[in-house]
C-alpha cells in the first residue's frame, strides 16, 4: 500500500455554523485516512502595529508554512471598524484567482442537468478595486481598473488549471465591444497566453451572449475566465444552476503557492450549533484541495461517498429536503467510506 | 330620372360648398364617399399613414425587418418605413449617416431598428455608434417584456416580468484612458439625476401596468459611492409611490435567483451592465433572443427593437432566424401608435403560430424557415374569425 506522506493544512473553522461542518469533515477525512493533520487558527482581524489591520501573525505563519488553508464562513462585521475579512485574507495571500468547478450533483435535481463547468474569476482588481470618488455632488464615478499583468497571470493560470485537469477548452468572457480599452486589453492577454498552450482549444464570448446561452443549455461551457465582476455574477449563476451555495465547493490560488479553499455560503447564525447544517459545500473544497494536492484517490473516494448519501436521500439535511441531523448525514459519509476500503 | 335629380343636387352641393361664403372651411378636395357619414369598424385607412423610421442594422436585422414589412402589408397596417442602413461594420459608417438617422427619429418620434453590430476595434471614438443614437436621442429607458411564450416549454413557464435598464450612462459611458503603459481605466458613472429618472420611470411603468413589486438591482456592498448613490435614488422616489413595493437585490444573487425562483420577481430596474446581464439571463429562461421583445424610451422618442440584442451574424443569409422577437415588437409599437387592432392582429397571429407549434424556427428546436414562419403569420391574420 502506497505511503503518503502526512501534510498539513491550516484550518479556518469560521464562524456559526463553520465550527460544526468544519468537525464534519474532519471526521470525513479521518474516515477516509486521508493523509491530513489540521492546524486550526482564527484569522478574526487586530490592529497591527502602524494601525493597520491585519490577521493574527500566527495565522499568516501558518498560512506561509503550510500553503494550503481550507476555510468555513467568516462572518462580515458591520461596523467594527476593519474591512472584510475576506477581503483581508485576499490581500494578505495575494490570492488572486477564484475557481468554481459547477458539477451538476445526481440526487439532487435541478431543472439544470447537465452543468459540468469551472468559473476562473481574476479576483484582485477589475471593477471591485475601491477606488470611487464624489466628483460633485450628485455624481460618482468608479473605477475599473484592468492591468497586464494581472490579466496575463490569470490566463495562465486557466490554460494550466484546464491542462492539469483534462479540460478541453477555455472561453475568455468580457465585454470588450463596449469597454474596448480595459476588456481589451484582457481579451489580448489571454489571446496571447492562448498562443502557448495549442493542446487547448480557445474562444472567446461576449459576456451577455454566455448569459443568454447558460440557461439554455448549460453544457456547451467548459472552462471560463474573466475579470473581476463578471466572474463575481457568473460563478453565482451556475451555483444557482446546480443547487445554490450550500453544495457549490470554491477555491482560491494565490501567489507563491499559497491556496485557500472555502465554502462561500453565509454563517447562518439561526442554525448554529443546532446540528443541523449541511456539510457538503465545505467537503467539496476540502475535496478540490484533495485534488490540487494530488491526493486523486482520497478526493474520489470522498466526492464518491458524498454524492452517493445525496442520491440515496435518506439521510438529507433540511435544505436539501430531508430531515436528518449534520451529524447523520456525516455518519453516512463515513460509513460508506470506510465500506470503499 | 332619380340618378339625374340627384346628380344635379350633389353638383349644387359640390357648387355651394365651394361658394365663397364656405371656402375657408373647405380647403381639401371635397368627396361625396366621406359626406356620408359611415361609421368605421376596421379604422378605415386615414388620409395619412404613420411615418416610422426603420434601421435594419447588421446580421439578421435586415431579414427580420423583411419579415415586419411582409406582416404589415398583410394586415393592411398603416404605416410607412423611412429606411436607413447604418452600420459600422459594414462600412456604412458616417457621420452624415448618424445625423440623417438622427433627423429622420426626430421627426418621425417611432423607430423600429435592428442591432447595429459594435466591433471590437475602435478608430479614436471610444462610443459605438449604437451608444451615440442613444446618447443623442437621449433614449435612457430600456423596458424588455420577459413572457413566457403559450405553447412553448421551457424550463420555468409562466413567466412574467419586465426589466427596466438605465442605458445612457454607468459602466457604458465609453471613457477608459490608458494611464500607464499596461494599467487601463474604466470610468463608471452614476449620477443622482438619471438614476432618479430611470427610477421614476420604471415606478410610472408599474403604477401604469398594474404591477406589484419594484426590485432595485445593485452592487452597492462593492461599489458603495457608485451603485449606492443609485440605491439611494430608487429609494427616494419609492417613498411617493406607496402602493408599489419596493424591494432590492445584489446583482450576483439576482442572478442565482433568476435560475432558481424566478416567480419571486415582478418589475426589475437596474443601471446599465447588470441590465444588459439581466435581460439576455432572462431572454434565455423563456426561449432565447428570438423571442423577447424590448423598446427603448426618452421622453420624447420610442425606439422598438428586441430584448436581447445580437446581430446573430452566423445566420445571416441561411433563413433561419426567428422573426417572433421583432413581430412582437412591432406589434408593441403599434399599440404605442394607438392602432390597437392592428397590434393585436399582429400579436394574436404570432401566439397563434408560437402555440400551434408545427411552424418553429431552429432556435425553437423546429426546422421551419425564417419564411415559412412569416407565411404562417399571414396565414393566421388571413384566416381569423373577426
Amino acid at each position: 500500500m502506497l505511503k503518503f506522506l502526512i501534510q498539513t493544512v491550516t484550518l479556518i473553522p469560521g464562524d456559526g455554523i463553520g465550527p460544526e461542518i468544519s468537525t464534519a469533515v474532519m471526521k470525513i477525512f479521518e474516515a477516509a485516512k486521508a493523509p491530513i493533520q489540521w492546524e486550526e487558527r482564527n484569522v478574526t482581524a487586530i490592529k497591527g502595529p502602524g494601525g493597520r489591520w491585519m490577521i493574527p501573525p500566527e495565522a499568516k505563519e501558518s498560512m506561509d508554512k503550510n500553503k494550503i488553508g481550507l476555510k468555513g464562513p467568516l462572518k462580515t462585521p458591520i461596523a467594527a471598524g476593519h474591512p472584510s475579512m475576506n477581503l483581508l485574507l485576499r490581500k494578505t495571500f495575494d490570492l488572486y484567482a477564484n475557481v468554481r468547478p459547477c458539477v451538476s450533483i445526481e440526487g439532487y435535481k435541478t431543472p439544470y442537468t447537465d452543468v459540468d463547468l469551472v468559473t476562473i474569476r481574476e479576483n484582485t482588481e477589475g471593477e471591485y478595486s475601491g477606488i470611487e470618488h464624489l466628483i460633485v455632488d450628485g455624481v460618482v464615478q468608479s473605477i475599473k481598473l484592468i492591468t497586464e499583468e494581472a490579466s496575463r497571470r490569470i490566463a495562465e493560470y486557466a490554460f494550466e488549471y484546464a491542462r492539469n485537469n483534462q479540460r478541453t477548452s477555455v472561453t475568455a468572457v468580457h465585454k470588450a465591444n463596449i469597454m474596448r480599452m480595459s476588456d481589451g486589453l484582457f481579451l489580448r492577454k489571454c489571446r496571447e497566453v492562448a498562443e502557448n498552450y495549442k493542446d487547448v482549444k480557445f474562444t472567446e464570448m461576449y459576456l451577455d451572449t454566455v448569459c443568454l446561452n447558460m440557461v439554455q443549455d448549460p453544457s456547451q461551457f467548459d472552462v471560463l475566465v474573466m475579470p473581476n465582476l463578471y466572474g463575481d455574477i457568473l460563478s453565482d449563476l451556475c451555483a444557482g444552476l446546480i443547487g445554490g451555495l450550500g453544495v457549490t465547493p470554491s477555491g482560491n490560488i494565490g501567489a507563491h503557492g499559497v491556496a485557500i479553499f472555502e465554502s462561500v455560503h453565509g454563517t447562518a447564525p439561526d442554525i448554529a450549533g443546532k446540528d443541523l447544517a449541511n456539510p457538503t459545500a465545505l467537503l467539496l473544497s476540502a475535496v478540490m484541495m484533495l485534488r490540487h494536492m494530488g491526493l486523486h484517490g482520497h478526493a474520489k473516494k470522498i466526492e464518491t461517498a458524498c454524492f452517493d448519501t445525496i442520491r440515496e436521500k435518506k439521510v438529507l439535511t433540511k435544505d436539501l429536503g430531508g430531515n436528518s441531523k449534520c451529524s447523520e448525514f456525516t455518519a453516512d459519509i463515513c460509513r460508506r467510506v470506510q465500506d470503499m476500503d | 330620372m332619380m340618378a339625374a335629380a340627384l346628380r344635379g343636387r350633389l353638383v349644387t352641393l359640390a357648387k355651394g360648398l365651394s361658394g365663397a361664403r364656405l371656402q375657408p372651411l373647405c380647403a381639401r378636395s371635397l368627396s361625396v364617399t366621406s359626406s356620408q357619414n359611415v361609421s368605421e369598424s376596421p379604422p378605415a385607412r386615414a388620409d395619412s399613414t404613420f411615418k416610422v423610421t426603420m434601421v435594419p442594422g447588421d446580421g439578421v436585422g435586415p431579414e427580420l425587418m423583411t419579415a415586419v414589412k411582409e406582416v404589415f402589408k398583410a394586415a393592411d397596417v398603416p404605416v410607412e418605413f423611412e429606411e436607413f442602413h447604418l452600420s459600422e461594420v459594414q462600412n456604412m459608417a458616417s457621420e452624415e449617416k448618424l445625423e440623417e438617422v438622427l433627423s429622420s427619429m426626430k421627426n418621425n418620434r417611432v423607430a423600429i431598428k435592428g442591432k447595429i453590430h459594435t466591433p471590437m476595434e475602435y478608430k479614436g471614438e471610444l462610443a459605438s455608434y449604437e451608444m451615440r443614437l442613444r446618447r443623442k436621442l437621449d433614449l435612457f429607458a430600456n423596458v424588455v417584456h420577459v413572457n413566457s411564450l403559450p405553447g412553448y416549454s421551457t424550463r420555468h413557464n409562466n413567466l412574467d416580468l419586465v426589466i427596466i435598464r438605465e442605458q445612457t450612462e454607468g459602466e457604458y459611458s465609453s471613457l477608459e484612458h490608458e494611464s500607464v503603459s499596461g494599467v487601463v481605466e474604466c470610468l463608471k458613472i452614476i449620477t443622482r439625476d438619471k438614476s432618479r429618472r430611470i427610477a421614476k420611470f420604471a415606478f410610472d411603468y408599474a403604477t401604469k401596468k398594474g404591477r406589484s413589486k419594484v426590485t432595485a438591482v445593485h452592487k452597492a456592498n462593492i461599489m458603495k459611492l457608485g451603485d449606492g448613490l443609485f440605491l439611494q435614488s430608487c429609494a427616494e422616489v419609492a417613498e411617493l409611490y406607496p402602493r408599489i413595493k419596493y424591494e432590492t437585490i445584489i446583482i450576483d444573487n439576482c442572478c442565482m435567483q433568476l435560475v432558481q425562483n424566478p416567480y419571486q420577481f415582478d418589475v426589475l430596474v437596474m443601471p446599465n451592465l447588470y441590465g444588459n446581464i439581466i435581460d439576455n439571463l432572462a431572454a434565455g429562461l423563456v426561449g432565447g433572443a428570438g423571442v423577447v421583445p424590448g423598446e427603448s424610451f426618452s421622453a420624447e422618442y420610442a425606439v422598438f427593437e428586441t430584448g436581447a440584442r445580437h446581430p446573430f451574424a452566423q445566420a445571416v443569409g441561411r433563413n433561419i432566424a426567428n422573426p417572433t422577437a421583432m413581430l412582437l415588437s412591432a406589434s408593441n409599437m403599434l399599440r404605442h401608435l394607438n392602432l390597437e387592432y392592428h397590434s393585436n392582429m399582429v400579436s394574436e397571429a404570432v401566439k397563434k403560430v408560437i402555440k400551434q407549434g408545427k411552424v418553429r424556427t431552429r432556435d425553437l428546436g423546429g426546422y421551419s424557415t425564417t419564411g415559412d414562419f412569416v407565411r404562417a403569420v399571414v396565414d393566421n391574420m388571413r384566416h381569423r374569425t373577426v
